[in-house]
């Protein structure tokens, strides 16, 4: 039996950054890859949206104090 | 520039040792007839010096500016150095007494010395490498091994040890130097200048603990190889090296299990290296995190609702003592002189660094000589900024800048109304101020640091700072209807309160009027209270009374928009003002309580013990239905828990509906003007006096703890009802039965305990994370990054709010469009 893990709800919305996209991150952020937070290879998500090493995920969960936050995390390897 | 990317600890060599000393030391004794330290001894001239005016005999240098330089000392025979005992056992499991191997193959261990410790690898029976049957090596605290039954020799030890191959060494991650320096052949002889010793009044030299260990050393050793060169037995060369390993070991650690405590003369247990480092008292814990610092006083506190908030009190022997240096310009000479004059300095400083303490012999001396290259330490005085603080400083705002006012007595004073944000009350607590020693701090003081600049919590965004108790009823009462004043009336209310303020050409005034004369001209608000809606219009109070929602730490809506409106003075003066005005008036009205306050008539009381003993004879029926098994059970609950929670909610139920009763009913006095203001109170406080206390508890449940199957030896066993389990069906006022006593003290103890347990848990949790979170900072995109540039949140708090700007954490973005489109 498979279980369509995005569909529940304590998964929050998970994409993948594009190239240019991850660019124009960096560049705002004036800021290097490493010093994005991580998120390993390993984790179930980024298995089921198959995103490799080195992407970006922009993940737009639920806040307490906004409604919506936006969080980005960098693929690890591992 | 270099980047350190790693730091290694590691042992010294006897080569290290030797290259670091430049004294060889080779007697035990100290000083000559003469009093002069002996060369050679330990305590040699040239290992540093430590009296005032000599110069160091090694490096020239005087007192402070010699760093001390160490010494060796041969020692006859090796000797084991106690701090690394387990690791030689370790290494002596492992290594083959043949051919000295490392008795692991095929094994590669990383993390260095830990992973030797936790490598409990059974020594291996043959070695892998030459096949030679091991011995079983044992150890025996503190410091002795045995191979079998024979003792192994510190000297036998070092052999084996120093052929153990790098590469085997490398393969269990030993790391930090070689393990035959693990016993020790010279050993350094630190410096005085970390063992100085002192003079007693009687001229009498008293050395250091270290310094009598190292003579004891030294003592020994020498006579040890003093038996060696005349070939000695053996067992009296034994006994001597016993006795040098043994002061070596307390030497470095004098709390050893399996040796004992090396005593000072007088019989106090001497101080070794690890005691000076370890514990509270210890070098890291006393010394380098906590620090004592100069310029700061300590007293009790004590309230002054005449003071602003922004000030403290100082007494006058504390502002005599604390001083400030001021540079002497020739803007400025004229009123040093005055100062000088009039004894408001304590000290002169000349250009040529010399201190001059001015008395008043040399004042007048002074006063010609100074000039505008000097500088002075002035006594603390009315305006100077001083940081005031109360431990445990748990947030930012527990240390604040005030201004000071020198005051006559022995505390310290300061505004009841800055008492929240310290945490403070005056039932004997302590507080500690510090005067600021540059420009810079000061500056950096007053620009951040300042009350006036610290109302809004960093937390939830409201008032820290605000009225409380009598200010609140008097305000409260003040802006009622029944107050009015004639002209001479009001001014009088203002001359008391010290208020000024222009009285606009009128007759009365209401409480109202009076109020509004603190209020802004720009002030426009409406908000619900208790009874009815606060209005105000163009700073005029419209309607409402005014109550802890508006005016009060924590709620103080008022407050809020006044210092949006007029900024930090403005809301400083608002805070000072309307708490002097709500005392001022609850003075001329009075305040008081009394026992008829909580009076209800009879039918009243009639009813309320109806509804009291109608909840117990529920509670009753469904304890009989319990017992004959016809409780309705609530889903997930057994039986008996089933009846518990029916009966908690019954009593409840009925508690609640005396406490409508007496909210209903009460005569309209100060008690429930109290409550009803946010002074101090509650509805439930007052039906407790005057109805019914309700149900005790232990862990939120109906009291069952005490004897089996009872809970005092005067109920039956097995009895449900609620008069035996902590139910108090009367109020405080008719007094309570001894069982219902009983129950209220358990309750009382429980809440006792709960709150120092979790005061205590709660602060250390609060350290750690504070600790874990201390270098994380908001940069300027709002973004939140730690020290290393790591990024932790994209933007601050997901919602990018500074609860400081904010009202109570949420943006009013209605008044921001009002304001920006001009309304
Ligand atoms: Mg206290
Ligand atoms: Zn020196
Ligand atoms: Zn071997």
């Amino acid at each position: 039996m498979t279980f369509d893990i995005l569909a529940h709800e304590l998964v929050p919305k998970h994409e993948i950054l594009s190239k240019k996209e991850k660019e124009e991150l960096l560049a705002r952020l004036g800021s290097r890859e490493e010093h994005l937070p991580k998120i390993y290879e390993s984790d179930p998500v980024i298995k089921v949206i198959k995103a490799k090493p080195k992407d970006v995920i922009k993940i737009t969960r639920k806040s307490q104090t906004s409604g919506e936050a936006v969080y980005y995390r960098i693929v690890l390897r591992g | 520039m270099h980047l350190i990317t790693n730091l290694e600890f590691s042992i010294m060599s006897p080569e290290m040792v030797k290259n670091l000393a430049r004294v060889r030391i080779v007697t035990s004794e100290l000083y000559d007839a003469d009093g002069y330290p002996v060369e050679g001894g330990v305590m040699d001239p040239r290992l540093g010096v430590i009296d005032p005016g000599l110069h160091c005999r090694t490096c020239g240098g005087t007192i402070g500016d010699c760093p001390g330089h160490f010494g060796y000392l041969e020692l006859a025979k090796s000797v084991i150095n106690v701090l690394y005992t387990k690791t030689v056992y370790q290494l002596l499991k492992l290594t083959c007494k043949k051919c000295n191997r490392i008795m692991v193959k095929d094994i590669h261990l990383e993390g260095g010395e830990e992973a030797i410790e936790d490598l409990r690898i059974k020594a291996p029976l043959k070695c892998p490498y030459c096949s030679t049957k091991q011995k079983k090596v044992t150890f025996v605290k503190p410091y002795t091994y045995y191979e079998d039954k024979d003792e192994l020799s510190p000297d036998s030890i070092r052999e084996r040890l120093e052929k153990i191959p790098n590469g085997d060494l490398k393969k269990i991650s030993f790391s930090g130097g070689r393990p035959e320096w693990l016993i020790l052949t010279l050993f350094p002889i630190p410096p005085v200048t970390m063992r100085p010793s002192i003079t007693l009044e009687s001229g009498e030299r008293s050395e250091d603990d270290l310094t009598h260990k190292l003579v004891d050393i030294v003592r020994i050793n020498q006579s040890l190889k003093e038996n060696i060169d005349i070939g000695a037995p053996e067992f009296i060369l034994n006994d001597l090296w016993e006795l040098v390993q043994y002061h070596i070991s307390t030497y470095f650690d004098n709390e050893l299990t399996g040796a004992p405590l090396a005593r000072h003369r007088s019989g106090r247990a001497l101080k070794g290296l690890v005691q000076r480092l370890k514990a509270k008292e210890g070098r890291i814990r006393g010394n380098l995190l906590g620090k004592r610092v100069n310029f700061s006083a300590r007293t009790v506190i004590s309230p002054d609702p005449n003071l602003s908030i922004n000030e403290v009190g100082v007494p006058e022997v504390i502002a005599n003592e604390l001083t400030i240096p001021e540079y002497v310009t020739p803007g400025n000479i004229k009123q040093i002189k005055d100062m000088l004059k009039d004894n408001k300095v304590n000290y002169v400083v000349r250009p040529d660094a010399r201190r001059i303490k001015v008395t008043e012999d040399n004042k007048k001396d002074i006063m010609e000589k100074i000039t505008a290259d000097w500088q002075v330490d002035r006594k603390l005085q009315d305006g100077d900024i001083v940081l005031f603080n109360r431990q445990p400083s748990l947030h930012r705002i527990s240390i604040m800048a005030h201004r000071v006012k020198v005051m006559p007595y022995q505390t310290f004073r300061m505004n009841p109304s800055v008492c929240p944000p310290y945490n403070a009350d005056f039932d004997g607590d302590e507080m500690n101020l510090h005067a600021l020693q540059s420009e810079e701090s000061r500056a950096e003081a007053a620009a951040l640091m300042e009350v006036k600049d610290n109302i809004i919590s960093p937390k939830f965004g409201g008032p820290l700072i605000g009225c409380d108790l009598d200010q609140i009823s008097g305000l409260y009462m003040l802006t009622q209807d029944a107050a009015q004043f004639s002209r001479e009336e009001a001014a009088q209310l203002l001359a008391d309160a010290k208020i000024e303020a222009d009285l606009p050409e009128r007759e009365m005034f209401s409480g109202k009027d009076m109020f509004s004369l603190l209020l802004p001209r720009e002030l426009n608000m409406e908000y619900k209270t208790n009874k009815g809606v606060v209005v105000i219009q163009n700073g005029q109070l419209k309607s409402g009374m005014i109550d802890a929602g508006g005016v009060g730490a924590f709620k103080g809506r008022i407050i809020n928009k006044v210092l949006k409106l007029k900024g930090s003075d403005a809301v400083k003066d608002f805070i000072d003002r309307s708490g002097r005005l709500g005392v001022a008036y609850l003075n001329r009205r009075g305040i008081s309580i009394g026992l008829s306050d909580i009076d209800l008539s009879p039918e009243i009381q009639k009813t309320v013990r109806g509804e009291i003993d109608k909840s117990v004879a529920e509670a009753n029926s469904l304890i009989d239905k319990y017992e004959n098994d016809e409780i309705s059970v609530l889903p997930g609950l057994t039986p008996k828990a089933s009846l518990e929670a029916q009966i908690m909610n019954v009593l409840a139920n009925g508690v609640s509906r005396v406490s409508d009763i007496v909210g209903e009913n009460l005569r309209y006095n100060d008690i429930i003007q109290m409550a009803e203001s946010g002074a101090k109170g509650s509805i439930i406080n007052t039906t407790q006096m005057a109805a019914v206390v309700g149900q005790e508890t232990i862990l939120g449940k109906r009291i069952k703890r005490g004897y089996l199957r009872r809970t005092l030896p005067h109920i039956r066993p097995g009895d449900l009802s609620p008069m035996s389990h902590g139910f108090v069906a009367r109020g405080f006022k008719h007094g309570l039965t001894p069982f219902e006593l009983f129950w209220n003290i358990m309750n009382g103890r429980e809440g006792l305990m709960d709150k120092s347990l979790r005061t205590r848990k709660s602060g250390y949790m609060q350290r750690r994370l504070v600790n874990a979170l201390q270098d994380l900072k908001i940069e300027f995109d709002n973004s939140i990054r730690d020290a290393n540039g790591f990024i932790v949140q994209f933007n601050a708090g997901e919602d990018g709010i500074d609860p400081t700007k904010s009202d109570w954490g949420k943006l009013n973005w209605k008044e921001i469009v009002e304001k920006s489109v001009g309304k």
